[in-house]
């Protein structure tokens, strides 16, 4: 399974993406999308919303389940991808492509204690024993 | 160890997602869930059976004994082959299984039961039968696999599948079956579609399997199953009915006969406990996925109820449920579903959702 090198990722199955103005982009992996299955169904937290690392802020619904996304640094919500909500689909096409919500983070030293893909690789092969 | 049907190394080669249901090996899906679904409504698809039970029971007071032992009347049954869907039920009126009989000769019957629960149906039916009727012979029949193809166009693949299998089968009837050559082929199923169900020797499951995708049968898995059941609006024991619920209260009362003379075990309690409680549809009209056990607030002092099954309907392409609720709630009504810390409307509808691929909503 590929993962992205240039994203950061957390034991819970989220990726962030630092863009080059400073603010974050958040979706959740190709490997959280393949445990889920089919979607159905996303809740993205409101535009202004401050998140604590570690929050749940969104749940993803598949066919078979619900499942709680993490924020995976601090930060204000400043733009959703409204397109979920009527084409939870397309994180299964692509859950790299697929963001759910980005943030003004409120530390960027959040981003250090987060996997670069050689460690979540790892997360991922454990997980499969 | 998790048990295996017959077809299990087939699904495996199909690249199956393998989920432990209940203790056995099953397929939940072969890519995606929904396609499948899609695939049954719209033309073919086929679900390994296997992990249920087919037992025959033989001998000269089997008639007599299914009468007293199922809640729905097997005098209903007078001609071979002839099917009919029962609860099961405990002196307390619990649903034990649910169950599917076909009446084959005066002296061979044969059931269908659940996986989860064959062990302990055996075990009740054993011991009921050495109390009223020690003649008779209860044959598990591990021996055979199960598959069920379901969909519009389910028929006419099996018919080339299985050469002359046309001419013995085109004048089923819903819920009749039929032996021909190596295969009990029934015209039941769990989706709300036209199809099969057939019972063969499990040595022979693989190639037919084979030949049967060959045809054009998509394969399905148990993830597909139950959104289908659920849109039919078909009851699934352990989640919307078990032996601490009683029929009446789960949308079986069309399964129990209460008129007639006859005594059988568990109707002396259906008597005695009218219903205070339906099983009823429901519809989402908020954003969101109705799920099993969510709990319901109504309009009747505020008395609540539960979802006993609920999912994403791929058809409908909205979210619907089964739930219990209290007697006073009618199709029309509007409720109100605790989903995690928000309270989202839907509306109480009569099921089923989905029948031979249209919407009846």
């Amino acid at each position: 399974m590929d993962i992205p090198t240039n994203l950061k990722y957390t034991k819970s199955h989220e990726w962030v993406r630092l863009e080059d103005d400073g603010t974050a982009t958040i979706g959740i992996t190709q490997h959280a999308q393949e445990l889920l299955g089919d979607m159905v169904f996303a809740e993205i937290p409101k535009v202004g919303r401050n998140l604590k690392q570690g929050e749940e802020c969104a749940v993803v619904e598949s066919v078979k389940a619900a499942a709680d996304v993490y924020a995976p640094i601090s930060g204000e919500v400043i733009s959703i991808n409204t397109e979920l909500e009527s084409a939870p689909e397309k994180i299964n096409q692509d859950a790299y492509a697929a963001w759910l919500f980005k943030l003004k983070p409120a530390n960027t030293s959040d981003l250090d204690g987060l996997m670069d893909a050689g460690s979540y690789q790892k997360v991922l092969e454990s997980e499969a024993h | 160890m998790l048990k295996t049907t017959p077809l299990n190394q087939t699904h495996r080669n199909q690249n199956a997602k393998m989920v432990d249901f209940g203790g056995w090996d099953m397929p939940l899906h072969y890519g995606s869930q929904l396609d499948e679904h899609h695939k049954v409504r719209s033309d073919a698809g086929m679900f390994d059976v296997s992990h249920m039970l087919a037992v025959d029971i033989k001998g000269d007071s089997a008639r007599p004994f299914l009468r007293q032992l199922l809640a729905n009347n097997v005098d209903k049954l007078t001609q071979s082959g002839k099917a009919l869907y029962s609860c099961m039920l405990s002196p307390q009126g619990g649903v034990i299984d649910d169950l599917i009989t076909y009446y084959l000769t005066e002296s061979w019957f044969r059931i269908v039961v659940n996986a989860g629960t064959a062990d302990k149906d055996i075990a009740w039916i054993q011991a009921r039968r050495d109390d009223l009727a020690p003649d008779l012979e209860i044959t598990p029949r591990r021996d055979l696999a199960m598959i069920a193809v379901q969909g519009p166009n389910a028929r006419a693949k099996v018919w080339q599948v299985i050469a002359g299998s046309q001419t013995a089968t085109e004048d089923l009837k819903l819920f009749q079956a039929v032996t021909y050559d190596q295969y009990f082929i029934a015209r039941t199923g769990y989706t709300g579609e036209d199809g099969f169900e057939i019972l063969l020797p499990a040595a022979d499951a693989p190639n037919f399997w084979n030949a049967l995708c060959a045809a054009g049968v998509a394969p399905a898995g148990l993830g597909a199953r139950d959104t289908l059941r659920l849109e039919a609006g078909m009851n699934l024991y352990g989640q919307d009915m078990d032996e601490t619920t009683n029929p009446l209260e789960s949308g079986l009362a069309w399964t129990v006969d209460l008129k007639s003379e006859r005594d059988f075990i568990g109707k002396q309690a259906l008597l005695e406990n009218p219903a205070r409680q339906q099983l009823i549809g429901l519809l989402l009209l908020d954003r969101g996925v109705l799920r099993s056990h969510q709990k319901i607030v109504t309009q009747y002092d505020n008395k609540e109820g539960e979802i006993t099954s609920g999912g994403f309907s791929p058809t409908l392409n909205l979210s619907i449920a089964l739930a219990r609720l209290p007697s006073e709630v009618s199709p029309g009504d509007e409720v109100q579903v605790v989903v995690r810390d928000k309270m989202l409307r839907a509306k109480v509808v009569k099921y089923p959702f989905v029948r031979n691929g249209k919407s009846l909503i």
